[in-house]
């Protein structure tokens, strides 16, 4: 039975009440539903994109998120309970975010929020997960979870952020492509963390950033900002998000069809975009930061594999029913691995219901190393609990003859960076 | 006692005894303490566009004034929420003052398009500067300095009753001006600006008034946003957030004093049922919409008065 009202009154005083606010109470939905019985799945608030700027993503994130889902449930669930996942779209929007939140926590009565990419909506949210006290595991790559800025609530452990992914480039730039870098990138928040920590490791490994190019987040067109990059320049750094990618790349390509300089890209720039795309040849022999290899690698473990499988991404990346709908492979691992940490944590905690959310916070941070496993497909990981932050190999691929082509890992150690924080001193 | 006095006093009371009978659950108490406070917002919308006929489609610049002028003095400068409260008005006030004084240069569309230019300035002002602002990604303004008097406002129970009264705030200030000799100006302005003009009123000056109460409500209600809800971020700088008081004040009724909040509780759970129902949620929002227009063209609370009740102001 749905439980009406929250707190015990007289049914004079509800008659009252219900006659004050008629129709609105009679709405469908309006009230809350019951609490979970122990035997009751274990419901996992799903924040995804299906509209606005991550759009794509969210397809992608959804498409992994029901495939970890399945794998999950057909082996037993978690403590013998099936996982249902309750999907709600924020839009792409912080505002939209947390009142997605709200609806898991209040409405649906979700046992923990997951998922959601762009770092606007997770900082938006995470305040009201802090305040509902719902274990809110992101998949974002913003450095805003380690950084301190959000609360015990709030965790990361399914993929890097992108302080340790730019960090973990520098060497590898410097010592194969060249000295004098200049930074391609959007102006607001996303890029500034690019060239502000890209800047700072590869100066620091005596490299030097001759130019800064930034694009205006509402840009549509490109090309007058490419003359802004210096004759003298060895590397292009240059990374993009949202719909306007693909032109972009294309009118960088125009720009400097054959010649220019060596490019280094981070795979937003063409994430879930097809590259056999007329226009994007000359992208061949640059490099490309991946999260994990879009391509499946001649080295591809038997994890990979199983994953690629379950999720129904082709060796090309792209769906196996339709070889055009590219995946957002990069990064939607996040989401598998994810949903797999809240299961161990769930099981090492004795998880059994709402109650115990801490305890599952508490078996979160006490986890360290994850090996490369069918649950951590992209790769081992460490988790530095203190600072609800993943840490992992990073993969950087060199496109040849059309496909990405793993050209280098990192090593795990490559990544880290000094605590910010410590999440585990805030109180529950 | 006045009918309309009656009538506003008691929409006031149902909100007060939905939370006091405990008749909320968790989940549509915090909808409605959002609801207020965008509502609040609506009215300062309704009092430009409503009373006064001037279509703006700038006033996020409004809203994000009073957002990020609270957000950020509490953020960098420690100030505490009154004083914040207090700099987001004053600094609302002064840039209403400004913007009124430049776009009152122009008439119907060109003040939509400067509206909606300056408001685009203010956004990429935002994000080009990410150092003190946080760009796209915004900021939290933590709980902590979420206290106001002993009171945590991060509270649910405090926050919705904090809502309420920043709506009730805000509703009593635009009853007083639809009563007043300087309301019935505006609407004569709104009616016909040349008779008002050729009756001896300085119709600029008032226009101008209407800007500046206008946008130091919307000012005053971003800034309450920012501290009940501890997010600041430039989405609320977007045009969105120009369009969404427009739609809420068109659906609830344009000129009518809780016509805003009529439109944004409609708005606000026809997206949250349609949600529900389908991921192509946006098709039944737009379709409901269109029927809104078709047969209710004044708005919902706006219909009624004109079919009905010809007091409702």
């Amino acid at each position: 039975m749905k439980k009406i009202i929250k707190a015990n009154i007289s049914r004079r005083k509800l008659m009252k009440g219900i006659a004050s606010v008629g129709s609105i109470v009679a709405m469908p939905g309006f009230v809350s539903y019951s609490q979970a019985a122990s035997s009751s799945p274990i419901k996992i608030g799903f924040q995804v994109h299906r509209t606005g700027i991550g759009a794509a993503y969210g397809r992608w994130y959804d498409r992994t998120t029901q495939a970890a889902v399945k794998i999950i449930n057909d082996s037993g669930g978690i403590n013998g309970r099936p996982l249902e996942i309750i999907a709600e779209d924020d839009g792409t929007d912080p505002k939209r975010g947390a009142e997605a939140l709200e609806k898991f926590a209040n409405q649906h009565d979700c046992d923990v929020a997951f998922g959601t990419l762009f770092s606007h909506v997770v900082i938006g949210s995470a305040p009201r997960a802090g305040e509902l006290k719902l274990p809110y595991f992101v998949v974002s790559e913003g450095h805003h979870v380690a950084s301190g800025m959000l609360n015990r609530y709030t965790l990361q452990p399914g993929i890097t952020d992108v302080k340790s992914q730019v960090q973990a480039m520098a060497p590898f730039v410097k010592d194969n492509l060249g000295k004098k870098v200049t930074m391609v990138y959007p102006d607001f928040a996303f890029g500034h963390d690019h060239r502000d920590y890209f800047s700072a490791a590869f100066e620091s490994q005596g490299g030097q950033i001759i130019a800064k190019v930034p694009i205006p987040p509402t840009e549509s067109s490109f090309s007058k900002y490419f003359p802004k990059i210096p004759r003298d320049t060895e590397v292009l750094y240059h990374v993009m998000v949202g719909p306007a990618v693909l032109t972009f790349v294309k009118e960088l390509g125009e720009f400097y069809g054959s010649k220019g300089p060596k490019l280094f890209g981070f795979i937003d720039s063409v994430e879930a975009v097809d590259l056999s795309t007329p226009g994007l040849e000359f992208l061949d022999g640059s490099y490309f930061w991946e999260g994990n290899p879009r391509y499946a690698q001649a080295n591809q473990t038997d994890h990979d594999k199983f994953y690629r499988n379950a999720v129904g991404v082709d060796s090309n990346g792209a769906s196996v029913s339709d070889p055009k709908d590219v995946s957002t492979y990069a990064h939607m691992f996040g989401c598998w691995e994810t949903l797999h940490i809240i299961k161990k944590g769930m099981e090492e905690s004795g998880y059994s219901g709402i109650k115990d959310r801490a305890k599952l916070i508490e078996a979160v941070e006490s986890m360290t190393s994850m090996p490369l496993s069918k649950a951590h497909p992209q790769g081992a990981k460490i988790f530095n609990g203190k600072t609800h932050q993943t840490f992992g190999h990073q993969y950087i691929t060199k496109m040849t003859n059309g496909k990405l082509v793993l050209a280098h890992t990192t090593s795990i150690e490559d990544t880290f960076y000094p605590d910010e924080v410590d999440y585990t001193k805030q109180s529950f | 006692m006045r009918k309309d006095l009656i009538l506003h006093l008691s929409a006031l009371s149902v909100l007060l005894l939905l939370e006091l009978l405990g008749i909320f659950s968790d989940y549509h108490q915090g909808n409605f303490a959002r609801i207020l406070v965008l509502a609040a917002y609506g009215v300062g919308y309704n009092i430009l566009f409503g009373y006064t006929g001037l279509l703006s489609l700038g006033h996020a610049l409004f809203f994000s004034a009073g957002l990020y002028a609270s957000g950020l003095s509490v953020y960098h400068l420690d100030y505490d929420i009154g004083q914040s409260i207090i700099l987001a008005i004053g600094i609302s006030a002064f840039i209403s003052s400004l913007i009124g004084f430049l776009a009152l240069r122009t008439i119907g569309v060109s003040f939509m398009i400067v509206t909606l230019m300056f408001s685009q300035i203010a956004y990429l002002s935002i994000l080009y500067f990410g150092s003190i602002t946080r760009g796209d990604e915004g900021f939290v303004i933590q709980q902590s300095s979420r206290i106001f008097f002993s009171l945590d406002l991060s509270n649910p129970t405090i926050r919705y009753y904090s809502a309420l009264l920043i709506f009730s705030l805000c509703i009593f200030i635009n009853l007083w001006i639809a009563k007043s000799s300087f309301g019935r100006v505006l609407v004569a302005i709104r009616e016909n600006s040349d008779r008002a003009l050729m009756l001896g009123y300085n119709v600029q000056s008032y226009k101008l008034l209407s800007i500046i109460i206008s946008g130091t409500i919307s000012g005053f209600a971003g800034a309450c946003y920012g501290i009940l809800f501890g997010y600041v971020g430039a989405s609320f700088a977007t045009v969105s957030y120009s369009i969404f008081p427009l739609l809420w004040v068109l659906i609830g009724g344009a000129g009518t004093v809780l016509g805003p909040l009529v439109g944004a509780i409609f708005m606000f759970y026809l997206i949250d049922y349609a949600s529900d129902i389908t991921d192509a949620y946006m098709i039944i929002v737009g379709v409901s919409l269109l029927i809104v227009t078709l047969f209710a063209r004044r708005g919902l609370l706006g219909e009624l008065r004109y079919r009905f009740f010809k007091w409702i102001p």
